[in-house]
């Protein structure tokens, strides 16, 4: 499969460490992810997978450690701050704004990245963002639902915009934390299928969290394996799924 | 469209009535003598509780926080419009003065929301409405102390003295009907949708570049100043203030009110402080008029209306019209929709 991997580095991750009183979560993790790279982060439950994205993002501060996206060290900065640089993410459980439309929920998602704040305040009231909200809703093909309410549309459908806003405002890097967990599996198919469209004309770079191992074997170019808070192994999901560490400690047969 | 259509035509419809009903029209060949001064002076009482109310909408409503500090902003704004108004400064300066003032000291109000969420955030906005209340108490050299601040004067605008009720009375209007149109502005803006994300989901909010902090500070910073606003209006509305409308349980009354009247509505404040101000003034009517009335307490009235509101209806009375005029329907996929959007079979 292609990608649009061009090399250059976008994120690098250099000896991150997170312990929560004495349980270290996350030991000495680094790693480093190519422009254009579909990279995916897998371990078994309570391995320090959603505990390293949350380190990387800004929602938890890492005991050790830093950050880089591009060449600026992000550590310690504020989620908000981090997503105005172009990083994106999506959460394991679902994170809509129910009573928001979906438009609304896509408009939000971009608003914060035009403009100043005041010109928020004076300025359209859906700052000049529905053009791209519209795309985006045809894009998941949620269009039909797009002036629905976003806590009556159905759990995939919810998942769908989750994905959406991440991408709305145009992200060069985006953290998705088990995209396809509770989706059937036709609409799977189409999930994976929209990502790699993504990447394709975006050159958008996906780090992925995910149990589904048919859906992260397919849509990944990479894998990074995580175990007891320490990466145990990497490479091609070929490598990977004959490595025997990996299958000890994790596809355990 | 026709929705909308039709609400503008009843807004204005409503409008024209609170413009027209309390002046006498006799003068104007219609059947009409207006209303009595101890009348008009309520709805100008509700106009004014409306506004605050407003405030405590944007904060608790909208931006999802907590505040019981409402009525020390109404004090803020009331001493300091008393006090500079009768040091001699024009209304309209001790007006902005007070919403400044409230503006600023919301921001600090604001700083304890970042730290702490909820039941936590209430009894820190209450701590400061006791302290305020102290402060107006206690401090006799500026507030007058339990004695309070008499003959304030009422302010005369464009020319117009705005001594008589009714005059007074359409000036609150106007005041009210423009900060009600600056606030519709603010929640239609991304601002307002940035505070509806902070109620709905904070970390998701901020995850999309959302500055949780600032609009946390913005909505306090901006309900206050509603607060203070209003507060600016009240002094010169009673001409005499001391302490006690700006204690606790009158904070308690604005939350109250914004939870009748409807919870992140444009209508719910206004509603809510109708049924709080009516309430109270027909009941005391009541009470004076027929003496087996004279042992109802106002409080005990509302209390079990809210009670009772509460168990049936928890999204407050423009929630209750909403169930009542809703359409019955579910949002449902197109049938013959892509695969990716459609529902479960």
């Amino acid at each position: 499969m292609t990608t649009a991997d061009t090399g250059a580095t976008v994120l690098k991750v250099q000896n991150i460490a997170k312990s929560f009183g004495g349980v270290h979560a996350v030991r000495d993790v680094s790693f480093e992810v190519r422009a254009g790279e579909i990279l995916g982060l897998i371990g078994p439950n309570g391995s320090g997978k959603t505990t390293l994205f949350n380190c990387i993002l800004g929602q938890l501060e890492p005991t050790r450690g830093k950050v880089l996206v591009g060449d600026s060290d992000v550590t310690g900065l504020r989620p908000s701050q981090l997503n105005r640089l172009g990083v994106g993410r999506t959460f394991q459980l679902l994170q809509v704004f129910p009573q928001l439309t979906v438009t609304e929920n896509l408009i939000l998602a971009g608003q914060e990245h035009k403009g100043s704040r005041l010109s928020r305040l004076f300025g359209a009231g859906d700052a000049g963002l529905t053009a791209d909200a519209a795309r985006m809703v045809e894009f998941f093909r949620l269009g039909h639902l797009a002036h629905e309410k976003a806590g009556g549309l159905s759990y995939g459908q919810q998942k769908l915009l989750d994905c959406a806003m991440a991408f709305m405002a145009g992200p060069r890097l985006v953290l998705l934390d088990e995209p396809a967990g509770g989706v059937n599996l036709s609409m799977l198919a189409n999930l994976k299928e929209r990502l790699q469209a993504i990447n394709r004309e975006t050159g958008a770079t996906f780090v992925v969290i995910e149990h589904n191992m048919e859906f992260v074997m397919s849509l990944c170019t990479r894998i990074i394996v995580l175990a007891e808070g320490a990466i145990i192994a990497q490479g091609s999901p070929e490598t990977v799924r004959r490595d025997p560490k990996v299958i000890e400690a994790y596809l355990g047969h | 469209m026709t929705m909308k259509t039709l609400g503008s035509v009843l807004l204005t419809a409503i409008l024209a009535v609170l413009i027209l009903a309390p002046a006498d029209l006799t003068g104007l060949g219609l059947p009409w003598g207006g209303f009595r001064r101890s009348d008009i002076d309520v709805l100008t009482l509700w106009l004014i509780t409306a506004i605050a109310a407003m405030g405590v909408n944007l904060i608790v409503g909208y931006a999802g926080q907590e505040t019981l500090a409402q009525a020390a902003f109404l004090g803020i704004g009331a001493y300091l419009t008393a006090l500079m108004t009768k040091a001699g400064y024009p209304f309209v300066a001790a007006f902005l003065a007070s919403g400044l003032l409230s503006f600023v000291v919301g921001i600090l109000l604001g700083f304890p929301a970042l730290r702490v969420q909820k039941h936590y955030l209430a009894f820190v906005t209450l701590a400061f409405t006791v302290f305020a209340w102290l402060v107006f108490r206690n401090e006799e050299w500026l507030t007058g102390g339990v004695t309070g601040i008499q003959n304030i004067p009422r302010p005369t605008l464009f020319g117009f003295r705005s001594k008589p009720a009714l005059v007074y009375y359409w000036f609150a209007l106007a005041m009210t009907v423009a900060l009600a149109l600056v606030m519709a502005w603010i929640l239609r803006s991304p601002w307002g949708r940035a505070f509806t994300a902070l109620r709905e989901n904070a970390i998701r909010a901020e995850s999309l570049g959302v500055d949780v902090r600032t609009y946390t500070l913005l909505a306090f910073a901006i309900g206050s100043a509603y607060g203070g606003l209003a507060g600016a209006l009240y002094a010169p509305f009673v001409e005499f203030i001391d302490p006690s409308p700006f204690a606790l349980g009158p904070s308690l009354l604005f939350l109250l009110m914004v939870v009748v009247g409807g919870m992140g509505t444009q209508a719910g404040p206004f509603i809510g402080a109708a049924v709080a101000v009516l309430l109270q003034n027909r009941l005391e009517i009541l009470q004076s008029s027929n003496p087996a009335f004279a042992h109802l307490s106002y409080l005990l009235v509302y209390a079990i209306l809210v009670m009772v509101l509460m168990a049936f209806c928890p999204t407050g009375i423009v929630g209750l019209w909403q169930r009542i005029t809703a359409p019955r329907r579910r949002p449902h996929a197109d049938d013959k929709g892509p695969i990716l959007g459609q529902v479960k079979s």
